[in-house]
């Protein structure tokens, strides 16, 4: 069964992992840009990392039987690295995937995934090999992010996140889709339109 | 933290209000869209029962899927034609001033707009593309957004973003004879590498970057995103309001004056403080050519292909990646490389400059045999000036087709695409696996000079041999 979107307070994620391997992997591999020739996103989660699933016939991480139905990414530096497409966090949401765990991550791509309710955490190269090594050893096991405490735990181990504050607060508060917010400065917004010279015959 | 710089300025005058989560609602003065990442924010905001707050503020054209043999309406492919019939429908529902195939001013959207005088310094300019910092050379805070962002910005003319660090990269000296703005930018990103600019906006100053002219500023902020930079910006200076003159979308008569007072208060002040600074010698820089799968895998012509094992620790896997998705043997040197296509073209190096450079090179021989190469101008402004100038016919006469504008093969979301295994001299700015359209293509990024002296050769060349000529 698919699981929803995300929606709301995000305040715990739990579920099966796997891994993809590599550093700067971008979006164009996330999702090839022929693939953005849409006027929705609904079809894009078929689509992720198109090539390089074909590439590997079937031994793709995306298309393992015992990686179906699990939710978490680890990753490894610069993840998310190149175009701005929104195509590529919508792909791999679409896929089924909650939450990303990464040494870092492209600028551009956290915004997106921040967007959409889908956290990204980091962590230092060696604990980000210690977790992807733990995954690996049993990709049937369960992991709880708990963001409260910026961790991520199977039934042993637990290993420290970070996230940074402003992120942290809209995900844990429910606020991570900005549009509510921003509609209610109207009158703000004029106020700051009325001292830009570039819309005032710079006067 | 940063201070005094033009980033602080023009950031804090576009502040309305800091928002709860830590992040700051901040005014976007310039809204560019294009058919690929608006569909899905119109669906939503109608979705929603929102309008579009200020329409005059939000411009469109048609750039990435558009057709470069043949425009006629409707599109051979019905993809392609629907987005662009979707964007049609969406910029009249709203009033957005939309520049579409036949307008004469429609382009590659970070073509058009500076050509148009839409970009201005001290806006802040946002648009669904990361390519978006190219405006940035106009000292604009510019920057690629996401789909859920260009929603923002329809509904409320407003988005949330983090202040970022500035780094000031300052560049000595001046370009050397066959060196361009884009060996200059390639030499950057592979010293600071591709994930360098991560938190940052990229302030880029010296002399070597104010001698460059607003076509090659356009160039090097166009890939400060190649850096992990979301934005680069170049202080505005005579340069800047020279290029800006008389543009259809500038300020004219009495407010000409006024506007440049201001244009100039906005440059960093002399103490201005930075995050970061970094010192470069642009005199020492050669013509770079990438050879890898990320514009942070740049040599210059002068070079081998690095031996993965010697790299630093953190570049070898990729490095190894490199070699063998491109088939280069580490050691040997990267002139000399046979390639299949070249293309001339896209938002970093489609202006009439670049094809102007690489006009001198092909002018006077032929492209050699079995290489497919063309030029595909940024906009139909370029386009058209070019053709004014017989830069067209230099060109054919070369060998090399001449298209109509569009972005074409730097991402090929249109029939433009590289074919297996072809290898091609590009003047885009991405070399991923993959980006010019076939599943394991191969892109070797350099100037439009540098295409041209490949395109002539059959073979990576250093187009200074050419130039000596």
């Amino acid at each position: 069964m698919k699981q929803e979107f995300p929606k709301g307070e995000i305040k715990s994620i739990q579920g099966r992992s796997f891994v993809i391997k590599g550093d700067d992997i971008d979006t164009d591999r996330i999702i090839p840009a022929r693939f953005l020739k849409c006027v929705s996103f609904s079809a894009l989660g078929d689509q992720v990392f198109a090539d390089d699933r074909k590439e590997l016939k079937g031994n793709h991480p995306f298309d393992l039987d015992q990686n179906k139905g699990a939710n978490i990414l680890i990753v490894n530096d610069n993840f998310g690295c190149g175009s701005s497409r929104e195509h590529a966090p919508q792909a791999l949401m679409r896929w089924g995937i909650r939450l990303i765990i990464g040494e870092s991550f492209a600028e551009i791509f956290f915004g997106n995934c921040l967007a959409i309710g889908i956290p990204c955490l980091t962590s230092s190269k060696q604990e980000i090999i210690r977790l992807q090594s733990l995954v690996n050893e049993n990709p049937n096991q369960v992991w709880h992010l708990n963001l409260k405490e910026l961790s991520i735990a199977n039934h042993k181990e637990k290993l420290k996140l970070n996230l940074e504050e402003g992120a942290y607060k809209m995900l844990y508060s429910g606020k991570w889709d900005a549009t509510s917010q921003l509609l209610d400065e109207e009158e703000r917004i004029k106020k700051t339109m009325k001292n830009l010279p570039y819309l005032n015959n710079f006067k | 933290m940063s201070s005094g710089t033009l980033y602080d300025k023009v950031w804090n005058i576009h502040r309305v209000k800091e928002l709860p989560g830590g992040s700051t609602q901040l005014f976007v003065g310039l809204h560019l869209i294009h058919e690929v990442t608006s569909p899905q924010a119109f669906s939503a905001i109608h979705e929603k029962n929102l309008g579009v707050k200020f329409p005059n503020l939000t411009v469109a054209t048609v750039d990435h899927i558009v057709p470069t043999s043949n425009q006629q309406r409707p599109f051979s492919d019905p993809l392609a034609e629907e987005m662009l019939s979707t964007l049609e429908k969406n910029c009249k529902y709203h009033g957005i001033k939309f520049h579409g195939i036949g307008s004469n001013s429609q382009g590659v959207v970070h073509v058009m707009a500076p050509e148009l005088g839409l970009t201005q310094p001290g806006m802040t300019v946002a648009c669904g593309d990361s390519h978006t910092s190219t405006h940035g050379a106009f000292g604009a805070i510019a920057f690629g957004i996401g789909t859920s962002q260009v929603r923002d910005v329809l509904a409320s003319q407003s988005l949330a973003m983090k202040k970022l660090k500035v780094r000031r990269i300052w560049v000595d000296g001046s370009l050397q004879k066959g060196v361009y703005a884009k060996d200059l930018i390639l030499h950057i990103i592979r010293h600071l590498g591709v994930k360098g600019g991560v938190g940052f906006a990229y302030e880029f100053a010296g002399p070597a970057i104010e001698k460059l002219s607003m076509e090659g500023r356009m160039t090097i902020c166009n890939m400060a995103i190649e850096g992990g930079a979301r934005c680069g910006y170049i202080n505005p200076d005579e340069t800047t309001f020279n290029y800006l003159e008389r543009k259809e979308y500038s300020p004219n008569g009495q407010e000409w004056e006024k506007a440049i007072a201001w244009w100039k208060s906005l440059a960093s002040d002399s103490e201005a403080k930075f995050d970061d600074e970094i010192k470069l010698d642009g005199s020492s820089i050669e013509p770079t050519v990438t050879w890898g799968i990320t514009p942070g895998q740049g040599i210059s012509i002068k070079e081998k292909i690095p031996n993965p094992e010697l790299l630093p620790h953190n570049e070898q896997q990729i490095a190894r990646d490199a070699c063998k998705y491109m088939n280069l043997e580490p050691d040997e040197p990267i002139e000399g490389t046979s390639i299949d296509v070249c293309f001339i073209g896209s938002c970093t190096n489609g202006r009439l400059s670049d094809l102007q450079e690489a006009s001198k090179i092909v002018k006077g021989h032929r492209v050699a045999t079995g290489i497919r190469a063309f030029v595909v101008p940024g906009s139909q402004k370029v386009a058209q000036e070019a053709k004014q100038k017989g830069i067209d016919k230099i060109f054919l006469k070369a060998g090399f087709e001449w298209r109509e504008p569009g972005c074409s093969m730097c991402l090929a979301m249109n029939p433009d695409k590289l074919e297996g295994r072809e290898i091609s001299a590009s003047s885009s700015n991405r070399n991923f696996k993959g980006r010019q359209g076939s599943a394991n293509g191969r892109t070797l990024l350099m100037s439009p000079a540098m295409v041209a002296a490949a395109a002539i050769n059959g073979k990576v060349t250093d187009v200074r041999k050419l130039l000596e000529d």
